[in-house]
């Protein structure tokens, strides 16, 4: 569903990306590893289509689709999900509200009739439950005095109400304590499927606990320097990074 | 000076004429606004209040005045038949600076009178007489000198010592007609001790590409522990040029509400001075602008804090876009002796393009020492951060805009003390926010058809 060939990006000049090879098939879950400033953020801004990010090089293929040339509320249309690192408050904007226009523009894209207001308030109640979300932070302005679990809960009840093909989950671990992180982990786990796909961004090997992931990947100094079965996450999470970088002669 | 000489000349020449087609008690006030507006000149883009509305320019034209009283071809009860769902109220109409008596109204309960006021001061000449002028102060202003010089009509709304109405009143102001007019009118509201009362007033006008000037002077009296609610709505064509002054008056522990609403306008200024006469009155002063295209929005208010625990809140919001200007100047006056006043006042403000531009600047001015006073004034733009994040869901840019923008209001739109004009304004100010982001859709929002 995915293909990355050779992906160079830049941010105010600087060079990120440096040359991201990476394919994703249905029913995979991709983990990407890597220390801290290697470019696994940029990645997923670049896929989402973040203005502040330049490509300079190199195509993103979805669904046979130039990802590249659609606009971030398409490539949302055409079923790519980011789960933010840092989910962003929208005070005056309820939840409600926002997920209304989010599940409408997405039904509007395929043709489809705005939903009714009873549809539309069941479906977030089955979807709320997924992730065990409060009715109170529903009706709340978006992320608006959410605490740090909630928030992550809350980007996981909004991949539950958008059904995405492609979820990329950038350090969706940061700041949970162990019980949020369960909930958060088997929300995923429940939404998963043959016809979807996960990409798991992530500093630890605590997350791959609960989500499985089928291929493991390093991402260091903006390239994929190496990749593997979920067994390289253990041994990242047992050796750290060093012995990575001694493989790639700078130590 | 010279703007406002051809309208002096007018009255000379037409006084005759124009007490004729007004009454005793407006017609007293004449001669001395006429003093008045020779005695000064009209203040000048150089004056401190004044930087950013031209008044020269407003008034230069030849503007036609309708100082025979002719009344013009118009159903207003036909037009607004339907335009506010839920929303049921007791029904008036200006057209120009005209009374229109043709549409019924049911009987108002105890003594409560509404309606022309010249006929009401025909009817009760030293009722209105003892409030007539009183509120609004012609030494503040030229312009509402020159409203007071050439004002013939306007609307009267007087309500008995303790009685409540229930329903809101509704004064509509129609404009157009395709002859390029001045209006000058007035509304005077006397509300005595123990009474509630809302009134809505709304400006409409015919967008046809004549050009208009709007000048509407507004007094409200609110005696002891009164309650009132004044809601101005502007949604007027661009080619309107419209220049208000509010007047309110408070007595001991009275409530005012005053919220001042421009969704479509050309150029406005609006003033608003409120005075706070007698201990424990509360003032909650609110508005709020949207403005685009070459749209320009001026406000300029002044609340006057004379006795001690009073309290005030302040909150102006303005939304622009494209070549917009707006400016905000709120003045607050504690007195000497006004102690333990609260007044708080906040104005902020979103540009939503990099040629829109906001003025603001707020005053305060204390002259008593145990008080609380707060003032703040931000200007920004959308948070491109959460414009990201929504995109990334699916909300197209224009649909995240107006979500935005619409956020930014919605403490304005809280404020209103009656549901069914809340809900109304919602819906009205989403419109105008969707009108304006694809032209296509100028459709959804209603013009004056008469």
């Amino acid at each position: 569903m995915l293909k990355i060939n050779d992906l160079h990006a830049n941010i105010n000049g600087k060079e990120i990306l440096k040359g991201i090879n990476l394919t994703v098939r249905p029913g995979e879950v991709h983990a990407i590893m890597g220390p801290n400033g290697s470019g696994k953020s940029t990645l997923s801004s670049v896929l989402t289509g973040h203005p502040a990010y330049e490509v300079t090089q190199g195509s993103v293929e979805f669904y046979g689709k130039d990802l590249l040339a659609l606009s971030p509320e398409d490539r949302s249309h055409e079923g790519l999900f980011l789960s933010f690192q840092y989910p962003v408050e929208i005070p005056g904007v309820s939840m409600v509200n926002f997920m209304r226009a989010a599940i409408n523009e997405l039904r509007k894209y395929r043709g489809e009739e705005p939903m009714s207001a009873t549809d539309f308030l069941k479906l977030m109640r089955e979807k709320r439950a997924i992730v065990e979300l409060d009715n109170k932070l529903a009706s709340r302005s978006v992320n608006e005095g959410f605490s740090g679990g909630e928030k992550k809960r809350n980007e996981i009840f909004q991949m539950a109400m958008l059904e995405p093909r492609l979820s990329i989950l950038d350090e969706t671990d940061s700041g949970l304590d162990i019980d949020a992180l369960r909930i958060v982990a088997e929300g995923v786990n429940k939404l998963k499927n043959e016809n979807n796909a996960t990409i798991v961004i992530t500093h630890y090997q605590r997350l791959l606990d609960y989500i499985a992931p089928d291929f493991v990947h390093v991402l260091y100094k903006g390239r994929i320097v190496k990749s593997g079965g979920p067994e390289l996450a253990l041994e990242l999470e047992e050796k750290g990074y060093d012995w990575i970088k001694k493989e790639l002669g700078e130590i | 000076m010279q703007a406002i000489q051809q309208y002096i000349d007018l009255y000379r020449e037409q006084h005759e004429v124009i007490d004729q087609h007004s009454t005793q008690v407006l017609n007293a006030l004449r001669p001395e606004a006429l003093r008045r507006i020779e005695s000064c000149t009209l203040p000048s883009t150089k004056h401190e209040d004044y930087q950013h509305t031209d008044l020269a320019a407003m008034y230069a034209p030849d503007y036609g005045l309708n100082i025979t009283r002719i009344e013009l071809p118009s159903q207003p009860h036909e037009a607004f038949r339907c335009d506010v769902p839920n929303l049921t109220t007791q029904l008036y109409f200006l057209v120009g600076d005209n009374f229109y008596r043709h549409h019924r109204n049911k009987e108002l309960p105890n003594g409560v009178l509404a309606g022309s006021l010249r006929d009401m001061a025909e009817a009760h000449p030293e009722l209105v007489a003892r409030y007539y002028g009183k509120i609004a102060d012609m030494s503040k202003d030229s312009t509402v000198a020159l409203n007071t010089l050439l004002a013939q009509d306007g609307f009267f709304l007087y309500i008995p010592k303790g009685v409540v109405l229930d329903r809101p009143m509704q004064l509509v102001n129609i404009v157009g007609g395709g002859i390029s007019m001045m209006h000058n009118r007035r509304i005077l509201v006397v509300a005595e001790a123990g009474t509630q009362a809302k009134l809505l007033v709304c400006d409409h006008s015919e967008d046809d590409g004549t050009h208009q000037l709007i000048s509407q002077v507004t007094e409200i009296w609110a005696g002891d522990g009164a309650v009132v609610d004044y809601y101005n709505l502007e949604e007027n064509a661009s080619c309107i040029q419209r220049i208000s002054s509010t007047f309110v008056h408070q007595e001991a522990n009275s409530n005012v509400l005053v919220n001042g609403i421009t969704l479509r306008n050309g150029t406005t200024r609006d003033n608003y001075y409120i005075a706070l006469n007698g201990e424990g009155a509360e003032t909650n002063l609110c508005g709020m602008a949207i403005a685009d295209g070459e749209k320009k929005v001026d406000v300029y208010t002044h609340i006057d804090h004379r006795k001690a625990h009073c309290n005030s809140n302040e909150l102006f919001k303005f939304v622009l876009d494209e070549n917009a200007l707006g400016s905000f100047a709120g003045r607050i006056l504690v007195r000497e002796g006004a102690q333990k006043t609260e007044a708080y006042q906040s104005n902020k403000n979103l540009c939503a393009s990099s040629t829109a531009h906001m003025y603001t600047k707020p005053q305060l001015e204390i002259y008593a020492d145990d008080v609380k006073c707060s003032h703040g004034a931000t200007v920004g733009q959308l948070d491109q951060q959460a414009l990201f994040y929504m995109r990334t869901r699916g909300i197209s840019e224009a649909e995240a805009r107006m979500l935005l923008q619409f956020a930014f209001m919605s403490d304005v739109i809280e404020n209103v003390r009656l549901d069914a004009l809340k809900d109304r304004l919602r819906q009205l100010v989403e419109k105008r926010f969707r009108g304006e982001l694809s032209q296509c859709q100028q459709c959804a929002m209603r013009t004056q058809k008469q």
